[in-house]
This record gives C-alpha cells, structure tokens and sequence, in this order.
C-alpha cells in the first residue's frame, strides 16, 4: 500500500461507544414523548377471510382508549409494489393480518381494548405452498393478481427493470454441454432476521396534511419516501431516525407500522407510539422469501458453464414491496457469480396466505444462490471439478459483463478475486482438506467431518444516490450532514473518519447531525453494501467541496493559490512554505462555509465474499456442528478493522450460515399460525457454541473513491447457506439438498429414521 | 419460588400498599395499586425501571426471558428483569446498566471500558443485558476462562454477532484480574 493515512483503516473509537455501553443510547422505544398514546394491533386468527363486521363499541366505551379504527374509517393508502395493499383492509390475507388499531393512555389500555372488539369474519380457503397458488382453483389473494401471480408493477430499478436473466441460445448451450443436471432446488424455511429491537415507531400527525415519525430504521430518509407513495403522495413526512436496534435489511421498510401509528395519530391528534412485541415481530413483520427453483444446468468439464435454464418460484407471502426488486438484484448478481453465455431463468413471483416478504441481508441474491449452487454442485460433482476451482474460473473478472438490476449491460472494471479465493483457501487449508465430491474430510469412529464453499457478490455497493453536507466552522470543528441512522455498522462514525481525513481534523471535532428528514440531503441509506463506496463518496465529495471552498476564502489572506493550499488540524498552511499558515478562524468568526457532494450510482463495480466452512457431522445423533469458518474478501482498503470483522463475523446470525444449520419459520399449512414466533422455539447461535472464524482480508485499491475502498457488510451472510449443504453431503457421503440440516434430516438422509425428506434435489 | 410462597410475598406488599427498591444505590418508594405511577402486581421488573424510574438502559427485546437483554443484577446475581414481578423485589439491591459507573468520579466500569476498547457491540441493543450478565460472573469469578465467559453469557442473545469481540473484551479484563492478584 502506498497510501498511508491518519485515521482510515485505524481502530478508532465509535461516536457512539460511551452511550451504548452505559445504557444511554435512546433507541426507539426508550423515547417518550408529551401526551404521548400507544398503539396495538388486532390481528386477524384467519389466514383468509372477509370482515363482515367488526364492533368496536365495547372496546371505545373502556377508560383510556382514544381511537379504534378499521378498515372503514381510513384513507385508501396503500402499499405494496404495484399498490394493491391497503394499510387497512376489509379482507385479511395471513394470519396476523391487521384487523383494527387502538389508541390507549396506555399498553395495557391498548391491549385490553383489543379483546374488547368484536370481529366476524367470512372465513376463505386458503394457500400456502406457491404450485398449489399457482393452480388454477386456488384461491385468490387480490383481483389485482390474477393466478397469485405478482406482476412488475412499476418498477424500482426504472422502465428496464430486470425480471429475468435471458440471453444467448440455450438450445445451443445445452448442445455443447458434457455434462447436464437438473432438479428442484429451494431455500424454504424462511430464516427470520430477527434484530434484538422489535419494529416501531413513534407518529404525530399536523393537520392538514402532515406527519413527523421517530423511526428506528435502517435507512430514515427512504421512510420518508416511501410513506409519500403510501399516502397517496397527499402528506408531507418527516422522518427522525435514531440508533437503530438491529436490522440486517429488514428494517429498511416498516411502512406498515409506521402508517398505522400515523392514522392512529391522524384520528387522536396526539402523537402515538407503536412498538411490536417479539411474536408480533415474528409473526407479523416481514420475512425472507422463499425461494424454489426447477432447473437445468450445462457444463463442460473444465467447468465453463454453458447453459443455464429454469423457472425460479419466488413466495412473496401476502404481498410485496421489494420482492420484484429483490428478484431483480438476485437475477443481476447470479451472473456475477457465474458466468455463462447462455441464459433461461424466469422468475415468478408468488402471493400465498402467509406473512410478507421483505428485505434481509442476502436481497434476492442469498435466495437464488442457495438453490442454484446445489444443482451446479451436482454438475461440479459429474465433471469432477473441485467447487473452489469452478468459483475462481466462473466469477466476475474485468472485462466481463452483466446485465444488472436497471436491466442495463454494464463492464466489470473492479479487481481479479482469484487471489482472494487463493488466500481464503490457504488460510482454511482447503487444497488438504478436500477429498472429492461426496466424500468426508475425516472419519472418526460416528463423526465425520465435510467441507464446503461457496461465493456471492453484490454490485450493489454503487447503488443509487447520496448527498451530503459538510459544514466548518471558524473554531476548527465540522459538522457532517448525511441522513444515516446507526444500525450496528459503526457507519456514522466512518463517515466521520472520512470527513476527517479529507479535512485532516481530529475525529473529535467533527459530529455528525441527526438523522433528520428535515435538515439532511437526499440518502438512499445503508442498503447491501452501498455504505463504504455511494455513501462515502458523498461524504468526501462533500468535505472536498468545503475545503476547496475554504481555501478560496484563505487565498488572498496567506497570498498563496487555493491549489498551493492544505489544513491541518483547523489551520490553512501553504504547501511550500508549510510555515506560513493561519487558524480557519481567519474566514470570520460570523461564517460557516458549507461543502455539497453527491454520489451517482455506478453498476461497474461489485464485492466478493467466498465462505469456506468445516463442518462435524455425528452420524449417531445427526448433529452438525460447524467447526470453522474462513471468510474471504477484498476491501480496497480497510476503514474500520473492528467494525469490518463485526460484519464479517455477522455470517453467522441474521439469516445467514445458521439458515442452513437450525434456523427455520415453521408454519403450520394447515392453520397459517407460525408455530415459532418466539426466541425460544426459534433457534438461535449462543455464545456456547461459536465456530472458529478467520476473515481473510486483502486491500487491493478499488477504482472507487479516495480511499479506494468498497463495501462487503451486507454479503457476509450469503455464501455460508449452500456451503454448509456442500460440507454435510461431503461428510455424510451423500446429497442433502433441504435447509436446515437439521438431526432429523441428517438422520434421513443415512436412512436412520422412516421419515423421508420429500422436498428439492435432483430428478 | 413456590407458587404458594409468591402469593404470600404479594399478598404482604399489597397489604403495605408500598415497596422499597434499592437502584443502583438510590432508594425508590414506590406505591402498590392499579393507579397511575403505582406498581401494579403484574409489572415486572423492566417495566418497572423503564416507565416508571425512567431507567432505559435496561433493553426489553423478547418480554419472555429467552433473550437476556433485559439483565440487571439482584444482590450481585443476573437477573431477567422481564421475568421477575417488581412486587417481589422488595428492599432488594438493584444494579441496572446505569449503576455501573463510579457514581462519585463518573468513570466508567472496567467492564464497560473493555467493551469500548474492543468494539464489543455492533448495533448495541443487547449490550446491557450482556455487560450485566458478564459484571455477575466477573463479581463471582474474576479470572474466568473462556468457558466460563461462553457459559455465562449462553442466556444473552446477539444477533449482529459481536461474541467474538465480547469474549476478547472479558477475557482481557479477565487476565488484568489474574494479574493483579
């Protein structure tokens, strides 16, 4: 490396490191404000079913209650990608549908006022499994979706929204194969993200026509926007964002909770809090989609890939806001991942009567990978080629192409990962430990152990837009602009480090602004990994700006040329004549200078993480015991090094590895109950039971920003899921193709129980 | 304790009308009843220190004691204050997040010095729960292995996944312990 800097890269303490650990870090629900109310949802017991009446008398008769609505005394609003869901609707479509809302003095007010609404309902037949939605006689979710099938709608990602990866002649591709598999391969079990902080909000309506929410939110300023369109573009919101409790994705969008605490507000003209409780949080808040695929892969036996055809099934649950732009950024990233001339992968995406589908971690990619993988697998396994040799031929290199999430072509022109996959497998010993397909490491008496690998990466770390200000001040401080909440990234304290390297000030004089509607730019947010490269961009941009600006004013004062101009520490000096300087406050002590930077998406560049995993099956009890982790990636340039190995270790929890382990939403097809919604019969890693990881991180300078550095936070989790798969089937000796590897599975799959696992694997 | 017990404890607060609570070295006379401000014989513990002394340090994540979160310590001991009635806790010594400072000079434990120094949290949410729980097994064990540290804090979920740079963060205090003794 030949740039060295002052703070990038450097351990430096989080702005908000004191709060947290003393317990005064404000999150959401640690928020009271004056008059405040609270809010409770009545949830529907059907996963189908017409409203025929509801009494809400009792409930309003009850001391303490202020407000009991339904679906008849709110606006149209609607949410939903196209607009098809109302906030609040005479139909329910899943089990925890929302049926009425309460306004109380108090939670338990609230709470008890729920039991006191009488509700009839018109039950329905309904559906949970996406073929038998897409029967004709099934029933049917919306008018608007005709075959539970959810259509574009308008597009996120513009009028070329990808909706599928074709290109090239299949035919053909399949013709020079000499190998050919096929099958039906899903990632199903619904891995729920499960921050510690439940969803909420805090809403005050004004009339006319405005609202103001404290949100906890993964990216504040887009609450914002979306609730625009929700509100039939008829309401001005501002949005205050705090510490975010978690999110891994799926708090970037809680509009349902947010409009709901909005029209409670709207109907009490006090401000009202609506906070979820944890089942709620499980079983009414928005999952991960499944994923199923029936398809067919070509391949030649130096592993180029010569055709891939299929139709993917994607289970929205009861609607969609993202899952088309999810599906869109999976289709873009899978060709990332493997590059092929010939493509036939439509995509289809499915309404059934269970819970929504939303943003995790893994976006679209994580769902398509996890099904795809195994069926190359099974390919890799034909030709007999080694998974890490097939990764390293087939991932994006510069040069090559993609179609990405705006439908548009665009160059690879970011580095070679070959040798990020050479040293993750170094550092995990995989050239000693790999035996061949379908055959264990090790064998010790009923344990075996497997290894597995696998590959994701997100050109998402360029997506859409950010602004940011930066202001100096004559005291030598700044103050930094940018509307991003702190969601467990350390971000808003990187975005500091930037600043303060551009303007080479102390990390201490710079602060950063709240997350405020009101007073920030434009910010799309922390989505996938876009933090590093959009939002720091804006960030530089933004303190250049300033500086530049600085040193036209300081200019005619040092009589020096604002280019033979540098600062250090709030003082202006000449490049030349370093002795010759003067303390920012030579600008007037009645002046700010304010710099502007804005970031434009750029699709060119992606990350890469490649998961190698180790894994201890015990063909006795059917145990899987993850062992090891090797993480490998490349960076650019390190910002943080505690904050990156947080989000790389991140692979583990939030959906990711663990989803191929243990961690499953059960529901009940016969009732639409989610028989889990709760954080002990929904497992989760404990501190008794962690695998080694090692990160394995090159710095090899990106064409991004200044830094050269890009982001990887988001994709930590996707590689793990199918590698875990690989390393149990090479362990076992034999294909298990069904999340999670449960004992039970395990078990079934060594023929140790009579149960039979019906469900993906190869024709 | 028996269920027969508790209904007695209840009983004799609600006959008294009041309880005592030590937090953090600070008495609160809190008033039995269904009124407002009062202690009503279904709060727990945590709603209690939230909403009624105003203590948010204290996270409330699954409200079922399965996540830990909600951890302060009773006479020394890790306590779910999720699930623990507040009517039981009468004259006992609470120590809540906030309690952990040096009252007098402001100085941060060295528990919650550790975990700055090792950025042992990420989103931070579950950080109280876990810095309590690790301050019972410190006060108990002030040399713990890293077992015991795994052990200890098996009941204190963390979803971000920062148990590597927690275990770093105790484990160091943990060595300064052995080293001093």
């Amino acid at each position: 490396m030949t740039d060295t800097y002052r703070f990038i890269g450097k351990a430096t303490l989080r702005k908000d490191a004191t709060d947290i650990v003393t317990g005064n870090t404000r999150f959401l629900n640690d928020i009271k404000v004056a008059d405040m109310l609270y809010g409770k949802v009545l949830r529907s017991p059907h996963p189908h079913a017409f409203i025929t009446s509801i009494d809400k008398s009792r409930a309003l008769k009850l001391t303490g209650v202020k407000a009991v609505l339904t679906w008849e005394d709110v606006p149209d609003w609607k949410g939903g990608t196209p607009r098809y869901t109302r906030v609040l609707d005479h139909k329910v479509r899943f089990v925890g549908d929302t049926v009425a809302l309460v306004a109380a003095t108090s939670e338990e007010i609230a709470r008890e006022a729920l039991g006191l609404i009488d509700v009839k309902y018109e039950v329905l037949p309904a559906v949970f499994e996406m073929e038998e939605a897409l029967r004709p006689d099934a029933p049917q979710l919306y008018d608007e979706f005709p075959g539970n099938i959810v259509t574009p709608g308008v597009p996120f990602f513009g009028p070329k929204n990808l909706k599928e990866v074709v290109m090239g002649d299949v035919k053909k591709g399949f013709e020079e194969a000499e190998v050919i598999t096929e099958g039906v391969f899903g990632y199903e079990n619904i891995p729920n993200p499960m921050p510690p902080e439940p969803p909420g909000v805090i809403a005050l309506w004004e009339e006319p026509n405005s609202a103001t929410l404290w949100v906890s939110n993964q990216a504040s300023y887009m609450d914002k926007i979306t609730l625009f369109h929700v509100f039939d573009r008829k309401v001005q919101v501002r949005t205050i964002g705090g510490p975010c409790g978690g999110s891994y994705g799926s708090k970037f969008m809680s509009w349902q909770v947010q409009a709901h605490a909005v029209l409670l507000s709207r109907a009490t003209g006090k401000p009202v809090k609506l906070v979820f409780t944890k089942e709620e949080h499980l079983a009414a808040f928005t999952l991960r989609p499944g994923s199923r695929m029936q398809a067919r892969v070509g391949m030649k036996k130096d592993g180029t890939v010569t055709a891939i055809s299929g139709k993917w099934l994607i289970d929205t649950g009861y609607y969609s806001m993202t899952t088309q732009s999810q599906v869109a950024v999976g289709c873009g990233e899978v060709q990332i991942a493997v590059r092929c001339p010939n493509w036939d992968l439509k995509p289809v995406i499915v309404c059934t009567n269970r819970n929504a589908s939303g943003i995790v971690r893994g976006f679209g990619g994580q769902e398509l990978k996890c099904a795809l993988i195994p069926l190359l697998s099974l390919a890799m396994e034909k030709a007999g080629l080694d998974p890490l040799e097939f990764f390293k031929k087939n991932y994006v290199k510069p040069g090559d192409g993609y179609f990405w999430r705006d439908g548009i072509w665009y160059t690879y022109r970011g580095v070679d990962y070959t040798k990020t996959m050479d040293e993750g497998a170094k550092a995990f010993g995989w050239k000693g430990k790999w035996k061949g397909w379908l055959t264990p490491t090790s064998v010790n008496g009923a344990k075996r152990t497997g290894i597995g690998v696998g590959v994701h990466g997100n050109a998402d770390i360029g997506e859409d837009a950010s602004e940011a200000y930066v202001r100096i001040h004559p005291d030598g401080t700044a103050i930094l602009f940018s509307c991003i909440t702190e969601h467990g990234t350390g971000q808003r304290t990187n975005f500091v480090k930037m600043a303060a390297e551009v303007l080479q000030l102390p990390m201490e004089r710079i602060s950063v602004a709240p997350s405020d509607s009101l007073i920030n730019p434009y910010e799309f947010g922390p989505a996938g990994s876009r933090g590093t490269y959009a939002i720091g961009s804006a960030v530089i941009a933004a303190a250049q700006d300033a500086k530049q600006k600085l040193f036209e004013i300081i200019s005619p004062i040092l009589g020096a040329e604002p280019s033979n101009l540098d600062t250090i520490d709030g003082t202006v000096f000449v490049r030349n004549n370093p002795g010759k300087r003067i303390p920012w406050k030579a600008i007037g002590i009645d002046r700010t200078i304010t710099g502007y930077g804005r970031f434009e998406p750029d699709y060119t560049l992606s990350n890469c993480m490649m998961t190698f995993v180790e894994v201890e099956v015990d063909t006795e009890t059917g145990k899987v015991n993850l062992l090891r982790v090797v993480n490998a990636t490349d960076v650019g340039q390190i910002i943080d090094p505690p904050g990156l190995e947080g989000q790389l270790n991140g692979c583990l929890g939030s959906g990711g590895i663990d989803s191929a382990l243990f961690e499953e939403t059960v529901i009940d097809h016969k009732t639409g109950h989610i028989l889990n919604a709760n954080m002990i019969d929904y497992k989760w890693r404990t501190f008794s039971e962690l695998p080694v990881i090692d990160n394995v991180v090159l710095e090899t300078p990106f064409p991004s920003h200044q830094f050269h550095a890009v982001g990887v936070g988001e994709i930590a989790t996707t590689p793990g899921p199918s590698a875990i798969l690989m390393a149990v089937s090479n362990a076992l000796g034999t294909w298990l193709h069904e999340y999670p590897v449960t004992p039970e599975k395990v078990l079934g799959a060594l023929g140790k129980t009579a149960q039979k696992t019906k469900k993906p694997g190869a024709i | 304790m028996p269920a027969k017990d508790r209904k007695q404890v209840k009983i004799k607060s609600l006959e008294k009308h009041h309880i005592s609570l030590i937090v953090n070295g600070q008495i609160y006379e809190l008033d039995t009843g269904e009124g407002h401000g009062q202690v009503e014989p279904s709060h727990t513990l945590a709603h209690t220190l939230r909403e009624t002394l105003g203590l948010t340090g204290t996270k409330v994540s699954c409200d079922s004691g399965s996540c830990g979160s909600c951890t302060v310590l009773i006479d020394e001991k890790a306590v779910l204050s999720c699930m623990t009635l507040t009517i039981e806790c009468d004259k006992k010594n609470i120590t809540t997040i906030e309690g952990l400072k040096d009252p007098a000079t402001g100085r941060l434990d060295p528990l919650q010095q550790t975990f700055i120094d090792h950025t042992a949290f990420q989103c931070g949410f579950c950080t109280p729960g876990i810095i309590m729980s690790a301050k019972a097994l410190l006060t108990e064990n002030p040399s713990p292995a890293e077992e015991d540290v795994k052990e200890a804090l098996s009941g204190n979920f963390c979803r971000c996944i920062s148990h590597y740079q927690v275990i770093n963060a105790i484990m160091a205090l943990s060595k300064q312990a052995g080293q001093e003794k």
